[in-house]
């Protein structure tokens, strides 16, 4: 009796258009594709990353050219605490959102570009 | 023991947070068979489930007792952790979180080999892994000995014991897949902890009529004795302070993408995407729990001032029964003994587990001999290893401050581990000699100046900032390093890099992107 024998075919994984072969093969216009993907992305975190940079970044230095500052209130609670103590968590949160939300659409405009059956 | 802190309840929570912890641990070990169910839960982990773990892992000893105790004793400044803390997980989210769970590795030492193709880069990551790891793992040993002992008496060295056998039963047993379980549970339990405790107390401290701290009852005038010296975010004031707050930025924003016990956590995804949202749910998470320190602090100012000169780690143990008198300050100060325990071993068991799984792929799963062990067992032995080694020099060692050593652990992992995964997902240029380059110049710089932290007391103010809080320079100097030497072997660069960039930030279910699993 034969042992059994589990056939299992290539990994089924979408057809492969004319430019998933261009940037399979490493072409030059596959090349361009791949490099404008990594480009978008990259400039969709920068961006989140230096407003949070500038944003937070210009606390210390807010503080320190204005000693004034720390006896302020705002609400009976001292500005620092509420800058340091609730400001940031919604501020971080929002921004993360917003970036997950363009870093999906960055990737479904690649995503749709592979799919063009006709280049 | 804590003035003012009944033993009873304490150990009652102990037992309860043990007993639910292994619970859950024994459940999920039906669950899981394979090494690879060991190592990352099959990567089938939803991304509420995973979020909740990651952030049950992340929230130590250090944010559920050290934040509000820092806050406590030297005011504004110290808000900086828990932003710090936070915004990392955003520098993870925006830089790392999807690339490097497409990348399909499963540690740090894994992706570098997967990029560089280079045995002495991985093995210089496996050693990076180890030692963050273990600085980590010390400060909660010992942290757990000295607090919940001082919250249930007894001698120290009890309660480290208990806390390494529970994690090392834990761990050993179950996995990754039931820590999971585990580790949601946890912060769930910590919220909870410490949000309910904090709302009495607010309500008590409104009953009162809303009492002022009294001026001038804190004699000592190293610590900001004002409410206005209390309210200046910047450590310590002047240029120093400046520097000081944005080094400890530096730290905190680059270093959680490096911890060894987070990262090991991203492949448990399903897919890149799933990635980032369980990272913008840890976020909100994290956050949420971070806005509760202040108000311990705060209200410790008003009723516990006393705890401002001596230690004033015990004042989320202490507060309770200071405020609330009879059974209801028991209760809740049951409530936050058994937080801080699932702090302890919650942040420990992730720790264990990402130093194991490096070790028992590059130590004890190697071949002695003939002898080979196979990957579970490696994995325990790997598991047995990470505890023993903090765990000996927790029992015997001397005094190394918890946050002391938290501190050196992020700054080495930002100076290390942040230069390797940016440069690595986003710049085809990178090298292994670059990498190692960056690794070592990295981290023996802030490894070095944080030791010298440790074990010298420099007179000159800057040179003690400097040495105090690395990061600022070090986290640059790597980055220079790294691609300064990678430019110089640019001929190097690994053939495959342009497909494994593609494979970084395809999105899976095209035909480009990683398969789904």
């Amino acid at each position: 009796m034969a042992e059994r024998v589990r056939v299992t075919g290539p990994p089924r994984r979408g057809t492969r258009t004319a430019p998933v072969r261009e940037v399979e093969a490493e072409t030059p216009l596959g090349r361009v594709y791949v490099d404008s993907l990594l480009r978008e992305q990259l400039f969709t975190a920068l961006r989140v990353l230096g407003v949070t940079l500038l944003v937070l970044g210009s606390v210390p230095l807010l503080f320190f050219t204005v000693p004034a500052l720390p006896s302020l209130r705002v609400g009976g609670v001292p500005v620092a605490w509420v800058l340091l103590g609730v400001a940031p968590y919604p501020l971080l949160v929002g921004l993360g959102w917003w970036f997950c939300r363009r870093a999906e659409r960055n990737e479904d405009a690649f995503a749709g570009l592979m799919e063009e059956v006709d280049s | 023991m804590i003035p003012g802190v009944d033993a009873a309840p304490g150990v009652v929570a102990m037992l309860v947070v043990t007993a639910a912890t292994l619970g859950i641990g024994v459940y999920g070990l039906r669950i899981s068979r394979t090494t690879s169910d060991f190592m990352v839960a099959s990567r089938s982990v939803s991304p509420r489930l995973n979020a909740a773990a990651i952030s049950g892992e992340y929230l130590s000893a250090a944010s559920f007792l050290g934040a509000a105790g820092l806050l406590l004793t030297f005011g504004a400044d110290m808000l900086w952790y828990p932003v710090g803390w936070t915004a990392g997980y955003l520098v993870l989210l925006l830089l790392v979180a999807a690339p490097l769970r497409r990348s399909g590795a499963f540690t740090l030492p894994d992706f570098a080999e997967a990029r560089l193709a280079s045995r002495t880069v991985r093995r210089a990551c496996s050693v990076l892994v180890v030692a963050i790891g273990w600085l980590y793992l010390l400060p909660q040993f010992q942290g757990a000995g000295v607090v919940l002992a001082a919250a249930i008496g007894g001698p120290p060295w009890q309660s480290t014991v208990v806390v390494c056998l529970v994690v090392l039963v834990n761990v050993a047993s179950g996995g990754m897949r039931s820590i999971t379980f585990v580790q949601a549970f946890q912060y769930w339990l910590k919220l909870t902890a410490l949000l309910v405790p904090a709302v009495v107390l607010l309500l008590v401290w409104f009953g009162d009529g809303r009492p002022a701290p009294a001026p001038g009852v804190l004699g000592d005038p190293a610590y900001p004795t004002e409410t206005l010296a209390w309210s200046n975010p910047i450590a310590e004031g002047g240029t120093i302070g400046l520097y000081l707050t944005y080094s400890l930025i530096a730290a905190t924003f680059l270093g959680t993408m490096g911890l060894p016990h987070v990262v090991v956590r991203f492949y448990t995804n399903p897919d890149g995407r799933a990635a980032r949202r369980t990272t913008l749910l840890v976020l909100g998470l994290v956050g949420v729990f971070y806005l509760l320190p202040p108000v311990y602090a705060a209200l410790g100012r008003v009723y516990a001032p006393h705890l401002v000169e001596r230690g004033s780690d015990g004042l989320v143990l202490a507060l309770p029964g200071l405020m609330v008198p009879g059974w209801g300050g028991t209760v809740l100060t049951g409530l936050v003994v058994g937080g801080a325990f699932a702090a302890f071993l919650s942040t420990s068991s992730g720790l264990v587990i990402a130093i194991a799984g490096v070790l028992g792929q590059d130590v004890t799963g190697r071949s002695f001999g003939r002898r080979r062990l196979d990957g579970v067992t490696a994995f325990r032995l790997g598991a047995l290893v990470a505890v023993a080694v903090p765990a000996v020099v927790a029992l015997t060692g001397g005094d190394v401050g918890v946050a002391t050593t938290v501190g050196l652990a992020f700054a080495v992992s930002a100076s290390t581990f942040c230069p390797l995964l940016v440069l690595g997902i986003w710049w085809r240029g990178l090298t292994a000699t670059g990498a190692l380059a960056g690794l070592v110049v990295g981290g023996v710089g802030s490894g070095l100046a944080s030791l010298l932290t440790l074990y010298t007391d420099p007179s000159d103010l800057w040179l003690d900032a400097l040495l105090r809080r690395p990061a600022a320079w070090s986290v640059p100097v790597a980055l220079v390093a790294m691609v300064g030497v990678s430019l110089l072997t640019r001929d190097a660069v690994p053939a495959h890099t342009r497909r494994f960039m593609v494979r970084l930030h395809a999105p899976e279910g095209t035909a480009l992107g990683s398969p789904r699993p």
